[in-house]
């Protein structure tokens, strides 16, 4: 595995582990189809997240939620689409969150929870 | 999340309306949206500000940023809201004291290395913002010269967004940074020409002086060589120097079009001589987006003279009735207009003929009698109707080039009695022209043997109304050249043949 794979995997980790720790109840983790890949979904009450979650060393490059393009949101908006519908959920309020982590694979130096994103 | 504000200066023409920033920094994806309907220029500010805060050592917030120019229905141009929107931002993240930032107005374009560059218009932008009630201006380091021109208004030059931040309190590490400076210009020369190069021609020299006293336009018909050009050159330094508010306008007229780096008022009148290829946009100004002033705004409190004035385009020259007539000039756009000053005295010169030799002794005129009548009758109508001074210029004979220099009269001395005379008439009249009915008919009405020449010619259909009220102006302004409390039949006779000096 390639080391920037590994520290993808070390911080979706610490945000699963944040978002249960702030009452969420995590229903699925790296779930993939054709069109790609979702983190993290996440229910909260009767709202379910589907969560991006981007991790860098240092902000040197920039922030790690500046790598998250229109692009990249409006796949994520069909990916959101497309796990509702393949697992017939029809939740009241379905909505896309992100969060960015700078870390180095042990120690989390930020983390910032985005709700609710809208483009 | 948080709100900062700030204020800046979106000009239209020479006014220029208050523009609120505000800066939201909200949660979501990192973002800068920029609001308020701004021109391709300041849609770009976007990026010119996200370099120039990280390379001032701050940093964007990583976050939804949503910055809104308001009113929002007022269409905004250019790079100086640089500034503006940097600090709005910064305030909005409490980088810099909201408080500091939202009471001063600031302009400027940002360098992407966070140096401040100067801008255009900054003189009219300055005076806006003083007229608006603000107290306090920034503005870049390079145009600091011409901000300090305006009273009544605190300016503060930066050289840089970090200069900026620190003299709003921001706890930030100043480098010294040399200032962009605007491009360098030479000393304008100082022309070395004078009345008393005039040879041969006191009955020109006489009417120089009506017109320059009295403002009256001029139309100069003869042949080349003969020195059109040099006399509309000297009508401009025989007139007086600009007063205070008039020197304001010039200035920012100056400053808007960038036709010189304004470091100090312009106290002479200008003098706009645009070549007869000119478009109609170009005398009366326009452009697409900014709208910028044309010749005729240029010359505004002076003189524009247009040589060669049968071969502009007819367009062109029906372009400056309105402007003639009412002292200003408004551009309209589809949602905005623009309105410049456009007080000119104008010059028409103009040869009699295309080959410019009818009527010169020693000289055979070739044009066919149609080419020749059509050749003037370009400039006729309107526009002629307009003109008070009426002039015939011959060529000079070799005899005058002897003649005494010592008695011709210097730019200097003619200029003290063009003073003198507008000082009568101001003294009279107050700083508004007097109303043609009031002259002939108010308590200035001239008596009836005093004006007998003249209601002879309007008798005999030699001058219209307009003309009569035309030579009535003449003549007083050539009573106050004379010292003269009232017009004389002398005056009127005189006032009559500056009229009609050309049979048009």
């Amino acid at each position: 595995m390639a080391l920037k794979d590994e520290l993808g995997r070390w911080g979706e980790t610490v945000a699963g582990d944040f978002l249960v720790a702030n009452g969420y109840d995590v229903l699925d983790c790296g779930w993939r189809c054709r069109l790609g890949e979702i983190d993290i979904v996440a229910r909260n009450g009767r709202t379910i997240a589907f969560v991006e979650v981007k991790t860098r060393r240092t902000e040197r490059f920039g922030h790690p939620l500046e790598a998250i393009t229109p692009a990249k949101f409006a796949r994520l908006r069909v990916l959101a689409g497309e796990w509702c519908r393949v697992h017939r959920v029809h939740a009241a309020t379905v909505r896309i969150d992100a969060i960015g982590i700078i870390g180095d694979g042990r120690a989390v130096g930020s983390l910032e929870h985005r709700v609710g994103l809208i483009e | 999340m948080t709100v900062g504000r700030t204020q800046s200066i979106a000009l239209s023409g020479l006014s220029g309306h208050l523009v609120d920033i505000e800066a939201d920094i909200a949660s979501g994806l990192p973002a800068l949206v920029l609001i308020g309907l701004p021109d391709t220029s300041l849609g770009e500010s976007k990026d010119r500000v996200r370099s120039a805060v990280a390379n001032s050592g701050c940093a964007m917030p990583p976050t939804r940023v949503t910055v809104n120019l308001s009113p929002a229905s007022l269409p905004k141009q250019g790079s100086g809201f640089d500034l503006a929107i940097a600090l709005a931002i910064l305030a909005g993240t409490r980088d810099v004291p909201a408080e500091s930032v939202g009471s001063c107005v600031h302009i400027g374009e940002l360098a992407l290395d966070g140096r401040i560059r100067p801008v255009a218009g900054v003189l009219p932008a300055v005076v806006a913002a003083r007229d608006a009630g603000a107290r306090r201006i920034m503005v870049p380091a390079g145009n600091r010269t011409e901000a300090e021109l305006v009273p009544g208004i605190e300016v503060i030059a930066v050289a840089s967004l970090a200069h900026a931040l620190r003299e709003h309190g921001a706890d930030i590490v100043v480098s010294d940074v040399d200032a962009i400076k605007p491009p360098s210009e030479s000393e304008p020369l100082v022309p070395k020409r004078d009345l008393s190069d005039i040879v041969g021609q006191p009955d020109l020299v006489d009417a120089l002086i009506t017109a320059a006293a009295g403002g009256h336009h001029m139309f100069l018909l003869g042949p080349p060589g003969a020195g059109k050009t040099m006399l509309a050159e000297r009508l401009v330094d025989i007139l007086p120097d600009l007063d205070a508010r008039d020197a304001l306008e010039v200035t920012s007229i100056a400053s808007l079009a960038r036709v010189a780096q304004t470091r100090r008022l312009v106290t002479r009148p200008p003098f706009i001589a645009p070549h007869h290829t000119a478009t109609a946009v170009a005398i009366v100004g326009g452009g697409s987006g900014v709208i910028r002033p044309g010749a005729v705004s240029r010359a505004s409190r002076g003189v524009l003279f247009l040589d060669e004035a049968p071969e502009f385009a007819t367009t062109v020259l029906d372009a400056l009735r309105q402007p003639l007539e009412s002292g200003d000039i408004v551009i309209h756009r589809a949602n905005y207009s623009a309105r410049f000053p456009a007080r000119v005295q104008l010059v028409l010169a103009a040869n009699p003929c295309p080959c410019g030799n009818a009527g010169v002794t020693d000289s055979t005129c070739v044009c066919t009698p149609d080419r020749r009548r059509r050749y003037l009758a370009r400039l006729s109508g309107p526009i002629l109707d307009r003109i008070d001074i009426h002039v015939p210029v011959s060529r000079v004979s070799r005899a005058h080039l002897f003649d005494d220099t010592a008695s011709r009269l210097t730019t200097a001395h003619a200029r003290e009695r063009v003073v003198a005379a507008r000082a009568m008439a101001i003294d009279r009249w107050g700083h508004d022209r007097p109303d043609p009915t009031e002259l002939r008919s108010g308590k200035f009405r001239l008596a009836p043997v005093v004006v007998r020449a003249l209601d002879a010619a309007l008798d005999r259909g030699a001058v219209t109304m307009r003309g009569y009220d035309r030579v009535l102006r003449i003549a007083w302004t050539l009573a106050d050249c004379d010292g003269s409390p009232t017009p004389t039949a002398d005056h009127i006779g005189r006032a009559l043949y500056l009229r009609q000096g050309v049979p048009a």
